[in-house]
């Protein structure tokens, strides 16, 4: 039964009906055909452009959108409408804005409470307390800001009560969407080195999703690169950031400033021209190739599977 | 002599007053830009950088005001001057682009209207030469299509394009200075690549001079001549890319450098600056940043430290170093 995979997902599609006419819906595909595996204490990161799908994928997986397509298994259980409300125990999220992700009018304790109270995991009020203190103690929050409300706290303090929150229910696994994104650069690092601690110590396993491939790069064992609903490349990180396959994933890495001035000044930057197609009007074939620098006639015809170009390093592309 | 530099900011002071009291958002920036130069300002949200911006072309919100300081343009100083002459200086003289092409356009003007409006009001052009000029300033950042594009409405447009049109209309009527606030942070990265290129090129090209104002230390790596690093309305450290980037000399800018993944990969762990950023209503007497600061000294909680110049000539005002140039000094006079 155990494949010693954490997290399957095989093959997920995620259509949105959008109204393009007075009786015509037309499906606006957000996710087309994604596959990948999670090992148990692992971190895949996600990254991507807006509108890639990158978030839509981390919520499919938990179930807060019905897949219009296929399966996601939970160590090696499929996860159906029917067990998924046992599964949202194993699997949680941690938001990107701390700010309208917590409800100001619950106290610390509630928020942090509010999980071990749906999944009845205590048996009495003074065990629920015992828990929440200790889930604040874990994230670096003092006992007595307990009583306190989400306004009173600054950014990085917030995002700590949503990663107690979500690690309430003792999760194997946890989708962070965009979770640093919106902190400085000095508290950013705060909570990364917390993501990286809390593994160690409980073994859980990320999803990482975010636009900040350096940050990504630093966190993931693994990095998955999506473009227009589908992952263009899938390998593991350094192999992916050194030895790039796809000429998206070629272009994106080009593109990150580098924080360093003679290193940036060398970068030849590759420019992709023009925007990322509208998802609504996908291209034909390769949905890249409009941006392409290698585009051929059949990158329109047909659209590349992702395919092993040696050591587990996956891409989808004719030309390479 | 004040010929040298296009724009110089002697110790200002902006002030924000609110209910809860008075926020000292600018405590005392200093620096000076020279003519085709691209000067970065760097720091985190509310270390005073973007106010120092919207100081400099008098864009603050009603309840704030410049308390003390100057800035010269040109050798004039322009927090002296009047509502007509302040018209005058923006668009022609100075002007800015923001962080949010989405909502610093207005949605129900075409983009060749809001385009005209600036050539209109700074130049003696007439309406058809104004028309022409805003096809020309499209084509300059890349729009294709400009015929086209100026009878389009801003919801038309990406927001790469919408970037590029700000950019336009900014550089319309051939500024000396372009302010940009945080210009790519809304963008994607690829489309970030672009704007950041289109500047550099535009920036060759026509000779004015930047200020780019932001929190990404990468944007500031690769397209900073020179680089102040602000904290709690403060300059640390000021100088060129490289002094800040191997040699800094403020423990907030080594801070800083510390707590962003490297560029190589090297899963090595970032060190975090400890504690949270400063409340700006509630002001240490001493230096802003001495209560995370893991070397403060005594002295750095009771008293502002002084600007130092380091050996090699870039600025910070940190007792640490103050002390370290003392020591050094004294060992020079004694050997």
């Amino acid at each position: 039964m155990s494949s010693g995979y954490l997290i399957e997902v095989e093959d997920l599609k995620q259509y949105f009906p959008v109204k393009t006419g007075f009786f015509r819906t037309t499906p606006l595909k957000a996710v087309d055909g994604v596959t990948f595996k999670i090992k148990p204490g692992e971190t895949l990161g996600l990254v991507g452009e807006s509108g890639c799908g990158k978030t839509t994928v981390g919520r499919s997986i938990l179930r807060l959108y019905e897949p219009t397509a296929g399966t996601v298994k939970f160590n090696g259980e499929e996860i159906t409408e029917k067990n998924i409300a046992v599964h949202r125990k194993d699997m949680q999220m941690v938001f990107q804005d701390p700010y309208s992700s917590l409800n100001p009018r619950m106290t610390v304790e509630d928020i942090i409470g509010e999980p071990l109270d749906v999944h009845k995991l205590y048996a009495n009020k003074k065990e629920r307390r015992e828990k929440i203190l200790a889930l604040m103690e874990l994230v670096g929050l003092n006992a007595e800001h307990a009583t306190r409300y989400a306004h009173e706290f600054s950014g990085g303090q917030r995002q700590r009560i949503g990663i107690a929150r979500a690690l309430a229910v003792d999760p194997k696994f946890i989708v962070c969407d965009e979770a640093v994104s919106a902190l400085d650069v000095s508290i950013q690092a705060q909570v990364i080195n917390m993501f990286e601690d809390l593994q160690q110590k409980l073994g859980v396993a990320y999803l990482f999703i975010a636009h900040d491939l350096l940050v990504v790069r630093h966190i993931s064992n693994r990095i998955a690169v999506m473009y227009l609903g589908k992952v263009v490349e899938i390998g593991d990180a350094d192999e992916v950031y050194e030895h790039p396959i796809h000429p998206y994933t070629e272009s994106l890495l080009s593109a990150v400033p580098i924080p360093d001035p003679i290193t940036a000044r060398q970068n030849r930057r590759i420019v992709l021209s023009g925007d990322v197609p509208s998802p609504m009007h996908m291209p034909t074939g390769c949905a890249f190739r409009t941006r392409c620098r290698f585009a051929t006639d059949k990158c329109a015809e047909e659209c590349p599977a992702l395919a092993d170009k040696g050591g587990g390093h996956f891409a989808a592309c004719h030309n390479r | 002599m004040g010929e040298e530099y296009i724009l110089q900011v002697k110790d200002l002071h902006t002030s924000f007053f609110t209910d809860s009291g008075e926020v000292r958002a600018v405590n005392g920036v200093t620096f000076n830009l020279a003519p085709g130069k691209i000067l970065g300002i760097v720091g985190e949200s509310g270390s005073g950088k973007s106010v120092t911006a919207y100081s400099i072309m008098g864009i603050l919100a009603s309840t704030g005001r410049i308390m003390s300081g100057e800035v010269l343009y040109k050798g004039q100083d322009i927090t002296k001057f009047d509502k007509k002459q302040m018209k005058n200086f923006r668009g022609k003289c100075c002007s800015i682009i923001f962080q949010d092409p989405m909502t610093s356009l207005n949605p129900v003007f075409t983009i060749g209207n809001q385009l005209m409006e600036a050539i209109l009001l700074h130049t003696d052009k007439d309406k058809k030469q104004a028309k022409e000029r805003a096809i020309e300033m499209l084509e300059l950042v890349g729009v294709n299509e400009p015929a086209k594009r100026i009878r389009q409405y801003p919801h038309e447009l990406s927001g790469g394009m919408r970037q590029r049109v700000m950019i336009a209309m900014a550089l319309a009527c051939e500024p000396d200075i372009l302010i940009a606030d945080e210009p790519t942070t809304a963008l994607d990265v690829t489309i970030q690549a672009q704007i950041l290129e289109l500047m550099q090129e535009l920036q060759k090209k026509l000779g004015m001079a930047i200020i780019m104002v932001t929190h990404d230390l990468g944007v500031i790596a690769d397209m900073c001549d020179e680089i102040i690093v602000m904290y709690g309305g403060r300059v640390c450290e000021r100088g060129t890319a490289e002094d800040i980037f191997y040699r800094p000399a403020h423990e907030y800018t080594k801070g800083l450098l510390r707590s962003i993944p490297k560029a190589d990969g090297s899963k090595e762990r970032l060190v975090p600056i400890a504690g949270t950023p400063i409340n700006l209503l509630n002001m240490p007497k001493g230096c802003a940043f001495c209560a995370r600061c893991d070397e403060a000294m005594k002295i750095c909680l009771t008293e502002v430290p002084p600007q130092v110049q380091m050996p090699d000539g870039h600025y910070a005002s940190c007792w640490l170093a103050y002390r370290d140039l003392a020591v050094a000094q004294e060992k020079g006079a004694q050997g």
